[in-house]
């Protein structure tokens, strides 16, 4: 196998031209569940019936799990597009279709958030959606309209209009995209058809009072290559995705010190949910005289809809490992393990092939591309515990020993693997580390508030239409995300409250949606960032179901070891359940409020210390929720639990190994 | 040193003391339930939360090291209120029980509670129902009255080495028990009670066998004898409120006569018989060359149990010797039996022990019925001797001094420092120097293998000849002894050491798993204190010296290591499984 040099990497820096035709299949664990595989062989197989040559790939996951399976598909002379719910009958249309009769298919194209202001190529395709309630007829109404306008103006040839099935815009009425450009027009009326065609596509104009001039809220910097790079090709890192470019920075062009002023510069803070300053867990730990030290990256996600780290490290595992390897030179470290939830076989399986390649081509080993840097990774896997996504609970897990919490101080940073200093980073941490290398700290702390720097991936699940990643700069609000970003409430019902953070966060309730997203705003309405996920609940969600939800997880999850989280957790939740019945006493609030002081304030870790926010916010804006229950007695629980207010959890909540699917499936009614 | 606040109190203390300990030095107790001064801290119980200024987070006092310019405040509002919280928490876990409890009386949770004054009307009680585990016969789990410390398995774990108990399931359901869900007797538990000296609650006491010594004492077929270990004289006082370390043997001897016991033996006795036996091993061993090197003493039941079961190898230096207890039962029934023309199946022999694997030893093997019938018939730890004393309405502190019987009753100082770590060593150096120069050792405290230390080494010159020993305590610690006589066999270079002496429980018999509770090392050091003293004020201090020894040879045994001694005071050991399952 040919050891990669630093004059490869430096002679990658422009990266070789693109293969313009290619067909990429998105292979992750939510794609696969819903048939990518399938997809996958059905694409093959009509590509070699029509003796065809173009490449179909595989590739990690762009993150719109509400379309499952996803492909993407580039072609000479036509737009670069993504098709959501792809089938094996789907896959013999895009070939015989799109690849053999270069057109683009009806009612499958998604996630075209290309905006564009101006004109400069001209126009080839037309995509139309209507975002209201009507969209169905009348995006055909549209597509036809446009089609005959084309006719009379002898255009038809030229352009084709293509019903799209989701434009990233949404409760803008008709919403019309002209390709390739990605100049876009909303809330276009019948009238406007005619002035589009003649203005826009004949005179290469752009149509002023009809132009979508907001831009996409998503910024993708750790995503930036989900979905576009296989993540089994090392190859395909280093040539579509300045692979190890900011390793070879680092090592080649900074001093440890420097990187550790890079990401200071950054800003960025630990991703896991507790938002401790990177730069600084680096140089405490690189601070520490020691033998050896650790880094370790914690992949043991755990909450229940969360799969922003699973999604990371199946879509660009590369990536992750590089952002380890920064980690590692920049603190004076020569041994990492990524610490993997068994559940997340793919991660596991593409971060050991990720691993395996770079050992291979010299990136893991000694004397790193001829520097002094030397680096191994290994991985160890996680037995399904929540609370090993606790550090000390993780080191204990990795040193073999029951997973529980140990008191700190001792930190890690100062006694932590098998008692050395140890860096423990969460997935989406290190995958941001790359590019903050590549562009510059100073680029990455551009987005983000004043105190919460950069970009966010949050796992948008629940009463959403569309259930997906998101990555978006910190500040933005929750209403972005929700409305213009994932498209709303699911069957455009009313929003009752987010819940972010997982168990350990809270609910934040409608009228608080405005609400930029940082570190301190979450936590100032009660709940937190945590790890980035985020449930949306209609008026149907019933908020003591809710908080009764996500406490029998943490208590579930208790490792059992301190006395506040292991009795107060299972005291609470009986205590929940029988507000639930209508069997509660008006004694049982303050009960409720003293065991949960007990819990935070005497819990041993994070877990049992923010076990009770989700019953503590759900009581502190859905107060009264709890009381009709109390007051109501066993009949009104009766009358709930029959969906009277929504008795039943949260569907993305109560099936949180695929929480894209359920979602997913509702969230495209056409 | 590091300088802060506790409570506005300027306190200095050394580098990496605890915020706990650190407020004793000011009068200020913090309380816990789950940090015990033997063990790290497990930070579990949540009790013992203070805060410091400008801390927005309660921190545990016990794992929190003094840092240099806290502000800690021990007891505020909020702190108080979190702790009986957590304390109300703890309680609807755990059985109401009390009265009937093992540790009435003497349960931490219980004071705590009772500290607290806890109403129980808020919190629905929840307790597992969970059988308890008694299958060893030595020491009873009981499940449900486990305030899951964590107390116990670090003793068992990391103290001992002998890994039999575990945390097993999680979140509420976690549970205390032997590793693998079988029962104690399965697992590789030595019976050395550490964990019940440990534990907080009622949660694992010994095997109460009182009822059955209160049977025989009334059965007017029986003739019931007792005899008391060295270590019980030095700790018993404790549970009447006595400083550890205080003298009650003779006290101890009216006591036992009152109880109705017809005649009161002292282990002492036949812990110099013992000596005689293992002192003549060594020098035939050392000075003859007959038999393997080290030789290693065999007296701590629970160390023949592990040895048997995790260090087989060494069963040829093993001393044949048996125990002092089983000496003296074997001798009450024969010797004694004979010379007062008592009939040994009507003889009812009762040993008040430190220790709870003694209750395993007494049937370990058939060597333990030489008599002919069973040589002890009920061994008790010295807390259910206190128990009976309490039961029996004797003024135990004000009773006049008493005397043993004759025959089994003498004793001598290197007799009664056997319950000390090093005792044995050191009384039986005392012999063998004799036996193998015929002069008298002139230096007879041998300060090398006192005091707490795990690992203790020393030589002594015999006969020109250097002696060099090894002493041990804490099981934890025997493995690097072993370990270097193993790697001097493989090597096939001279044995590090001759004689090793080894100790289940740290400190000795003085800290065993049946003593009073409360024990730490402050405990143990005055405890030993007590026997030391003990030895200083006998006449006679040399085992083979003790006037009844020579008289039970010249009478009975013949010459140590005789054919009656092998069959009467000497057993065999065989490699067990770890797991019996």
């Amino acid at each position: 196998m040919k050891k990669l040099t630093r004059q490869d990497l430096e002679s990658l820096r422009t990266p070789p031209a693109e293969t313009p035709e290619w067909i990429r299949v998105q292979l992750d664990t939510g794609g696969v569940a819903a048939g990518a595989e399938t997809v996958l062989s059905a694409l093959t197989q009509a590509r070699d019936e029509r003796r065809l040559t173009i490449p179909v790939l595989r590739a990690g996951s762009i993150g719109y799990s509400f379309a499952d399976p996803v492909v993407e598909i580039q072609t000479a002379g036509m737009p670069r597009v993504h098709y959501g719910h792809v089938t094996a009958e789907l896959a013999q249309q895009i070939i015989e279709q799109h690849v053999i009769g270069h057109r683009l298919l009806d009612d499958a194209i998604i996630a075209t958030r290309r905006r564009s202001i101006s004109l400069s190529t001209p126009v080839t395709h037309i995509l139309v959606r209507d975002t209201g309630p009507e969209s169905t007829s009348k995006t055909q109404f549209f597509q036809f309209s446009f089609r005959e306008e084309l006719k009379r103006r002898g255009l038809a040839e030229r352009v084709q209009v293509v019903r799209a099935e989701d434009i990233g815009i949404y409760d803008e009425g008709a919403v019309v995209q002209l390709l390739p450009d990605g100049v876009t027009y909303a809330n276009v009326l019948a009238p406007d058809v005619a002035r589009i065609v003649g203005e826009s596509v004949e005179g290469g104009h752009v149509v002023d009072d009809l132009l979508w001039k907001t831009p996409d809220k998503q910024v993708r910097v750790v995503l930036r290559h989900c979905g576009s790079v296989d993540p089994d090709s090392l190859e395909d890192y280093l040539h579509r995705a300045e692979g190890y470019q900011g390793l070879r920075r680092a090592l080649f062009e900074l001093t440890p010190e420097q990187v550790i002023a890079e990401l200071k510069a950054s800003a960025l803070r630990g991703r896991g949910g507790a938002g401790f300053p990177t730069w600084m867990k680096w140089q405490l730990t690189r601070a520490q005289p020691a033998a050896q030290r650790y880094v370790i990256c914690n992949g043991d996600e755990g909450d229940p809809g969360a799969f922003m780290d699973r999604s990371v490290l199946e879509s660009d595992p590369h990536a992750v490992l590089e952002g380890m390897m920064i980690a590692a030179y920049a603190m004076g470290s020569t041994k990492g393990y990524f610490y993997i939830r068994a559940e997340y076989p793919k991660a596991v399986e593409r971060v050991e092939r990720a691993i395996q390649q770079a050992r291979e081509h010299g990136l893991l080993g000694t004397k790193i591309l001829g520097s002094d840097f030397s680096f191994t990774a290994k991985i160890r896997l996680g037995a399904g515990a929540f609370v090993c996504g606790e550090e000390t609970a993780l080191i204990a897990s990795i040193e073999g020993r029951r997973g529980s919490p140990s008191p700190r101080p001792p930190y890690p940073s100062v006694r932590g693997l098998w008692g050395m200093p140890t860096a423990i980073n969460n997935v989406e941490t290190l995958a941001s580390v790359p590019a903050i290398l590549i562009k510059g700290g100073a680029w990455y702390s551009a987005y983000g508030t004043a105190t919460s720097k950069g970009t966010k991936v949050f796992a948008v699940t629940g009463k959403v239409r569309n259930a997906q990643l998101v990555e978006v700069p910190m500040g933005t609000t929750l209403r972005e995300i929700i409305y213009e970003v994932c498209g709303g409430v699911l069957d455009g019902k009313d929003i009752k409250a987010v819940q972010t953070g997982g168990p350990s966060g809270g609910v934040i309730p409608a009228e608080h949606l405005d609400t930029p997203v940082s570190y301190e705003t979450l936590q100032q309405l009660g709940s937190i960032m945590g790890s980035g996920g985020m449930l949306v609940m209609d008026k149907t969600d019933s908020m003591v179901d809710v908080a009764k939800f996500y406490l029998r997880f943490c208590v579930d999850e208790s490792c059992g070891k301190c006395a506040p989280c292991r009795i107060g957790g299972y005291q609470l939740l009986q205590i929940l359940d029988r507000i639930s019945r209508g069997r509660g006493t008006a004694d049982d609030l303050p009960l409720i409020r003293r065991i949960c002081q007990a819990m935070q304030r005497a819990s041993l870790c994070g877990l049992g210390q923010t076990a009770p926010n989700p019953v503590l916010s759900t009581l502190r804006y859905f107060g009264p929720e709890y009381q009709a229950f109390i007051e109501g007695g066993p009949s009104y629980a009766r009358k709930m639990s029959r969906g009277g207010g929504g008795g039943a959890p949260p569907p993305a909540a109560s099936r949180p190994a695929t929480p894209a699917e359920p979602a997913a499936k509702g969230g495209t009614e056409s | 040193m590091i300088k802060a606040l506790i409570n506005q109190l300027p306190v200095e203390v050394a580098e990496g003391t605890s915020i706990l300990d650190a407020a004793r030095r000011v009068q200020v107790k913090i309380p816990t339930l789950c940090k015990h001064r033997d063990l790290l801290p497990t930070a579990a119980c949540g009790i013992c939360i203070v805060r410091n200024k400008g801390g927005n987070k309660l921190i545990r006092a016990c794992s929190t090291p003094l840092e240099n310019g806290m502000e800690i405040t021990t007891h505020d509002r909020e702190i108080v209120d979190v702790r009986r919280s957590t304390l109300e928490l703890i309680l609807s876990n755990h059985p109401q029980a009390c009265l009937t409890c093992g540790r009435n009386g003497e349960c931490e949770l219980q004071s705590l509670a009772a500290d607290f004054n806890i109403p129980m009307e808020s919190i629905k009680r929840y307790v597992k129902d969970t059988p308890p585990d008694r299958s060893t016969g030595s020491i009873i789990l009981e499940f449900q009255k486990c305030i899951k410390c964590g107390r116990c398995i670090q003793v068992c774990q990391e103290i001992q080495n002998v890994w039999a108990l575990s945390f097993l399931e999680r979140g509420i359901n976690t549970r205390m028990a032997p590793a693998g869900d079988i029962t104690l007797a399965e697992s590789p538990c030595v019976k050395c009670g550490q964990c019940s000296a440990h534990c907080p609650t009622g949660a694992i006491v010994e095997n109460d066998e009182t009822p059955i010594v209160w049977e025989a004492l009334h059965d007017p077929e029986k003739i019931c004898v007792v005899q008391i270990a060295p270590s019980v004289r030095v700790t018993v006082g404790e549970a009447f409120g006595l400083p550890p370390g205080t003298n009650l043997t003779k006290k101890l001897y009216a006591a036992l006569r009152r109880l109705g016991f017809k005649a009161v033996f002292d282990t002492n006795f036949s812990a110099d018989v013992t000596i005689v036996e293992e002192a003549s091993e060594f020098v035939e061993r050392f000075v003859h060359k007959r038999g393997p090197l080290p030789l290693i003493t065999s007296c701590c039941p629970s160390w023949t149990d592990f040895m048997e079961k995790r260090h087989y190898d060494f069963i040829d230096n093993f001393s044949t010797a048996k125990s002092p207890q089983q000496m003296l039962g074997v001798l009450a029934k024969t010797y004694y039996a004979q010379k007062l023309g008592l009939d040994p199946a009507k003889m009812f022999v009762v040993s008040i022990m430190p220790c709870t694997a003694k209750k395993y030893e007494l049937s370990r093997t058939e060597e333990m019925y030489a008599s002919g019938f069973k040589d002890v018939d009920v061994s008790l730890t010295t807390r259910e001797l206190a128990r009976m004393l309490k039961q029996s309405g004797i003024e135990f502190l004000q009773l006049a001094d008493g005397a043993a019987d004759s025959l089994l009753g003498d004793y001598s100082g290197a007799g009664t420092i056997f319950g000390a770590t090093g005792g044995v060593m050191e009384a039986a150096i005392r012999t063998a120097y004799h036996y193998a120069t015929g002069h008298k050792l002139e230096k007879i405290e041998l300060e090398a293998v006192r005091g707490l230390q795990g690992v203790k080494e020393g030589t002594i010159m015999v006969a020109g000849s250097p002696v060099r020993v090894a002493v041990a305590h804490g099981l934890a610690n025997v493995e690097q002894v072993l370990d270097r006589v193993r790697q001097a066999r493989e090597a096939g270079t001279e044995t590090p050491y001759h004689f090793i002496e080894v100790m289940a429980c740290p400190g000795g018999c003085i800290g065993g798993g049946g003593q009073p509770y409360g024990v730490d090392n402050e405990r143990r050091k005055l405890r030993i204190a007590g026997l030391y003293q003990d030895d200083r004020d006998c006449a006679v201090r040399y085992s083979h010296e003790n006037p009844e020894v020579i008289r039970v040879y010249n009478e009975f045994l013949g010459k140590p290591l005789s054919q009656r001694a092998h069959e009467l005071l000497h057993t065999r050991y065989t490699a067990r499984p770890i797991y019996k399952r």
